[in-house]
This record gives C-alpha cells, structure tokens and sequence, in this order.
C-alpha cells in the first residue's frame, strides 16, 4: 500500500494536519487576548471615510448607505465618500438625493475599474484612516466603533473586518456561509501570526499615510486587496483583524456567478503570489513567507490532486462496472429484497482513511469555532452538511480553471 | 512582521506526527484484527470439513441425505469475499495474507474431493467449476464477476477459485491434473477445461439442462437471456 500516490497523498494530509493543529494552538494560545474588550474615549477616535464605489448597484446601494449612516460613531469623524465609477444604469440620479447629506460626497468619474475610484476617493479624503464598502454589503452598526479600537496601537497600518453572507436563502448560499465561518477563523488566526495576505473589499481600513507612502491602488488582476495586503506585508505594516466588526455581503446566489468570483478571486491571487514571490522564505516575512504562503499554494495543489485522483478513481469504477455487466450480457440479478449485512470487516481501516477522516474532523472543528467568533455560540445546522458533501466538489472546480488560466495567462472578468 | 515560534512550530509537528503514530498503530491494530478474525473463519471451515469427511467414513450409502454441504460451500464464499477484500487494502505481498490464501485454497480443494467423493457415492450430479486467475490478468475481474453471478442465479454450481501462481504442492498437482495452461482466465466444468475469458452466455451453454432450470431469476430477468 506505501506506492508513490500513497506517500503524495499522505504528504499532503500531513501538512493539512499540521496547519489545522498550528491555527488550533494558536487559538489556544490567544484566546484570553481575543476575549479582552478595549474601549475608545470618543474624543480620541479616528476621523474615517468610507469610500462606496459603484458600478450599475442601483438595487442595493440605498442599503449599503443606510447602514454606513446606521453606524455608532460620532457623525462629524465620518465621511461617506460614493464614486459613481461612469454607472450606466440609474445610480447617478438616485444618489442625487444625498446631494446635501453632511456626511456624504457624491461624486461621478468615467468608468475606470474599482481600484481608479478607490484611488479617486483617497485622493479626495483627509480623515485619519480610509475604508471601503462595496456597494453589494451592509455593516453591522457596531463595525467601526469595534475596528478603530485596533488603530490605537500605532503600529497598526490597517484592519479586515468579519465578513458574513447576507440572508443565506439556499443551498449555495449556506454553504457560502461555512465556508465564511471558516474565514472568520482564519484570518482571526493569521493576525495573530502576522500572516495576512487579503485585506478584504468590504470594510477594510487603512491609515491614510499607507497610501502616501506606498502608493495607491492597482489593479492587481482584478483583486486589487490582496495586493494590497502584500505590498503592506513587504513593507513590514501590521494588519490586524477585528473579529467582532461584522459586514454582510450579498453572496453570488448561483453557481455561474459564484463560479465567476471565484476564478477572479483564486487567479487573482495565484497572479499576486507570482508578483510578490519575493515574500516566500524570505527572512523578513516569517510565518507568512515560510509558512502560511508555501501552505495555500500546497494546498491548492493538494486539493487538485485529490480531485482528480478521485475523478480517476470513479471513472474507472464505472468503467469496471460497465465491462462486468457487459460480461453477463446486461442482466440483472434477481432482487433479492434489501439485506444491510453490516460487518466491522469491511470498514476502511488504512492510515490515509483514519488520518483523513481526523483532518477532516479537525477542519469541522476549527469553523465551528469560526462560527462561534461570529455568533457567540455553536449551533449545528443543516449547512455544515451541505458544505461536508458539496464542497468538496465545487472547490475544485474554480482552483483547476484557475491554474489553467494562469498557466496559459488567461486574464480573468470582475462579472 | 513577527519573528517566527520555532517552539510552537516543534510543538505543532510533535502534535501531528503523534496524531499520525497513534493513526498507523490503530491502523496496524485494527487489521490485526481483520487478520485473526479471517484465521477464526478458515479454522472454522477446516473443522467443518473435517467433521464432514469423518461423518462420510462412519456413514453407509444409506444416509446421502444426511451429507449436505450447503451451508459449508457459503462459508467458502464469504470468506472468499473477504480475502478479495483485504488483498485490496493490505496488498498483495502481505505474508499474513498469502498464509490465509494457501490456507484457503486447501480448504477449497479438500471442499471438492470431498463433495466428489459424495457425489460418487450418492450418485448425484453436481457441477463441479474450477476457476484459475491471477493477479495480473486483464479479464481476470470480469470472469470473477461472471462465475459470482452465475453462483448467484443456480445455486447448484459448486465454484472454487484458485490463484494460478500461487506457490503450493496441492495447488500445482491440480493444476498439472487438470491441464490449465497458463492464458488466464482459465475455468474446468465438470473435467473439461477452457481457456481464456468466457462470457455468461458461454458458461451457461456448458452447463447441464438440469442446473439452468434451477435458476433463481424470475422470468422477467431471466427472459432477456433466453430470447
């Protein structure tokens, strides 16, 4: 049983393993430091815009407003800044109506993608720290109060945000939703370890000086916050994340359109990694050049190579089956009623079962622990068995196109 | 940037090759277990035959309705099952698992002269397959899955299977006896040998009117084949 597919396949559940075991102590390891609850005198907090760029939202823009205007945070340090990004549909007439508003700046620019009106809007703001809000999400009302608190430290340079999907309605969504739970988790993790290599979209803040000093936004293959995020790390900025600023996002609802976000996101971020190569083992970027890098690109391989030593697996199963009902010309056998004649024997009890089906287990274990940093408590429900059984089969999908387009560097669409 | 926990990192890796040592020595446990309880069966079969053989020499001609070797000839097949089984998972170079095979395949052969003998004795007509493969013969798991189903479907047919390269004394006489060559897939029904794959329909056709009619298919199933 030790064949070469055996020893890459155990390989890679061992790293797997590894890294699940490594975030679990460092949870342990931090858990009183995440429990703590800093306060603010208001007289000291941060002066923050927050820029909305849009492009055609005039479904949901009003409700991402509505929320900005809905945050606990004195009205004369905030500024709402929305960039109507050259919009074709009607969302430069409604956002007329916020034309007076005292906290917010309309302003309109030709169409020149999402990191130009970013740009646009920084170039405009003189508050202390600049944030963004997709004009797809909503903030909880608490989000900022609970960020700021991060920007006492000085060394602090900017701070991601808990994102959650908003009503999740059906299946993809709910597993959308797991898979958030577990982001949530990580990225409270890979703070602690200085390691975080995504400074999300929606409500993700920086200190103005970030921009002054390392410049603006590019365009970075269309993910233009993972970049940022790497460019901060190369220059040794601290990212924090508050795991109690909650955002919801309104969640792509079918497979093509969260397929589609997905190749940008993954691709996206296979291209920066190949920009910023310079940050793997690289001394100065400890455990992300060392460590947490080197795992999400062994993890993506890992998962590719699993998936189609699956495919291979089943299609030759099927192919088996296929020249052995052949070889009985097609018949059936007589039904013989149903017997479930369980015995013990016939349970799988190789290494690589065990030790997967506990590296799986692990995995459950960490989102739920995800889930009770976003919820405060851990509540079993259907879709942690929507993700356990679907996942494992769309992930794949977008990682394969995504290598692919990398590979023969094919560039990929916002929509 | 933070400088890097080389002790959480040791830590970390003491954890998960714990995790992975616990893992094997389960692993390793719980197939012991799989090994015995295969041993337990084949002993089981061994005194089952042996009590058979007994009960054949203290029994006159008179008492053949006595000697039934159902039951028996299923054990052979679940066992059979489950070597097929463990081949799979623990591969074939096991020296545990090439002990229990010999060790099945005189049973088999003990299982069929005994069953001869009766047959002589009683005056029934059994049909009587033997079926030779090995590991490395393409058609090999088609022909299995052929003689399988046909055991399903007439219960009359008496199957043994035999892995030709197996290294034992009795196997290699039958073998020589028989005279199988060596083109795998290779079956003998009732003394007449065929080699190479043989399709349901080619097995049916060797086969005696009295066993065909002895089917458990229902005339639905069955109809397609006969047409």
């Amino acid at each position: 049983m030790w064949d070469l597919p055996s020893i890459i396949i155990c390989v890679f559940i061992f790293i797997s393993l590894f890294f699940e075991v490594f975030l679990l102590l460092t949870f342990l390891e931090n858990r009183p430091a995440m429990k703590k609850k800093t306060d603010i005198l208001p007289a000291n907090l941060p002066t923050a815009t927050v820029v909305v760029p849009c492009f055609n939202e005039e479904k949901s823009v009003f409700g991402t407003i509505n929320s900005l205007l809905a945050l606990d945070y004195p009205k004369d340090k905030l500024s709402i800044m929305i960039i109507d990004d050259g919009s074709t549909d009607n969302t430069w007439n409604l956002i007329q109506q916020y034309q007076n508003h005292p906290n917010i700046q309309i302003f309109r620019k030709e169409n020149g993608g999402k990191h130009t009106a970013l740009n646009f809007a920084i170039s405009q703001s003189t508050s202390d720290i600049i944030g963004c809000l997709d004009a797809d999400s909503f903030v909880d009302s608490q989000a900022l109060k609970n960020l700021v608190t991060y920007f006492s430290d000085p060394k602090t340079m900017a701070v991601t945000p808990a994102i959650k999907i908003y009503e999740p309605h059906n299946i993809l969504l709910k597993i959308q939703k797991v898979e958030h739970d577990w982001g949530i988790f990580l990225r409270k993790m890979l703070s602690f370890i200085d390691a975080l290599y995504v400074t999300p979209g929606p409500f993700s803040f920086f200190r103005r000086e970030v921009f002054t000093n390392l410049g603006p936004y590019r365009k970075a293959h269309n993910t233009e916050d993972m970049e940022m995020a790497m460019r901060l790390q190369k220059h040794g900025y601290k990212i924090e994340n508050c795991h109690t600023a909650f955002v919801y996002t309104i969640a792509p609802h079918k497979f093509s359109k969260l397929f589609t976000q997905r190749l940008r996101w993954t691709y996206g971020f296979l291209k920066n990694v190949i920009d910023y190569k310079e940050l793997f083992f690289n001394k100065t970027q400890g455990n992300l050049g060392f460590f947490v890098l080197p795992v999400m690109i062994i993890s993506t391989l890992s998962t590719l190579w699993l998936a189609s030593s699956f495919i291979i697996n089943i299609l030759s199963k099927i192919k088996t089956g296929l020249l052995n009902w052949q070889a009985v010309n097609f018949n059936f056998l007589p039904f013989k009623g149903w017997h479930f004649n369980f015995e013990w024997f016939y349970i799988n009890t190789n290494v690589i079962g065990l030790i997967a089906i506990l590296s799986f287990g692990l995995m459950i274990f960490l989102i739920l622990l995800g889930r009770k940093i976003s919820e405060g408590k851990i509540k079993l429900r259907m879709e942690l068995l929507y993700f356990i059984f679907l996942y494992p089969f769309i992930y794949p999908t977008w990682l394969a196109k995504s290598v692919y387009n990398v590979l023969v560097s094919k560039k990929t669409m916002w929509r | 940037m933070q400088t890097m926990n080389w002790k959480k990192y040791a830590l970390t890796f003491i954890i998960t090759a714990a995790v992975f040592l616990t893992a094997i020595a389960l692993s390793n446990y719980l197939n012991n277990k799989k090994i015995t309880n295969l041993r337990d069966i084949e002993d089981k079969i061994a005194t089952d035959i042996m009590s058979s053989e007994t009960q054949y020499d203290l029994l006159a001609e008179s008492a053949c309705k006595d000697l039934s070797a159902d039951v028996l000839s299923q054990e052979l097949n679940a066992l059979a099952q489950k070597l097929t089984y463990t081949e799979i998972n623990f591969g074939k170079n096991s020296p545990d698992l090439l002990r229990l095979k010999t060790y099945y395949t005189l049973l088999q052969i003990k299982d069929y002269l005994l069953m001869k003998k009766i047959s002589l004795k009683c005056n029934t007509k059994p049909v009587f397959i033997l079926y030779f493969y090995s590991a490395d013969c393409p058609k090999c798991e088609q022909q299995g899955y052929v003689l399988t189903y046909l055991r399903e479907q007439y219960p009359n047919l008496r199957i043994y299977s035999f892995d030709y390269n197996l290294d034992n004394p009795a196997l290699r006489t039958m073998i020589s006896l028989n005279k199988v060559e060596d083109t795998l897939p290779a079956i003998v029904i009732n003394d007449k040998v065929y080699n190479g794959f043989l399709d349901k329909e080619k097995v049916e056709a060797t086969l005696p009117a009295w066993v065909l009619a002895t089917s458990t298919a229902t005339t639905t199933t069955s109809s397609t084949s006969k047409n």
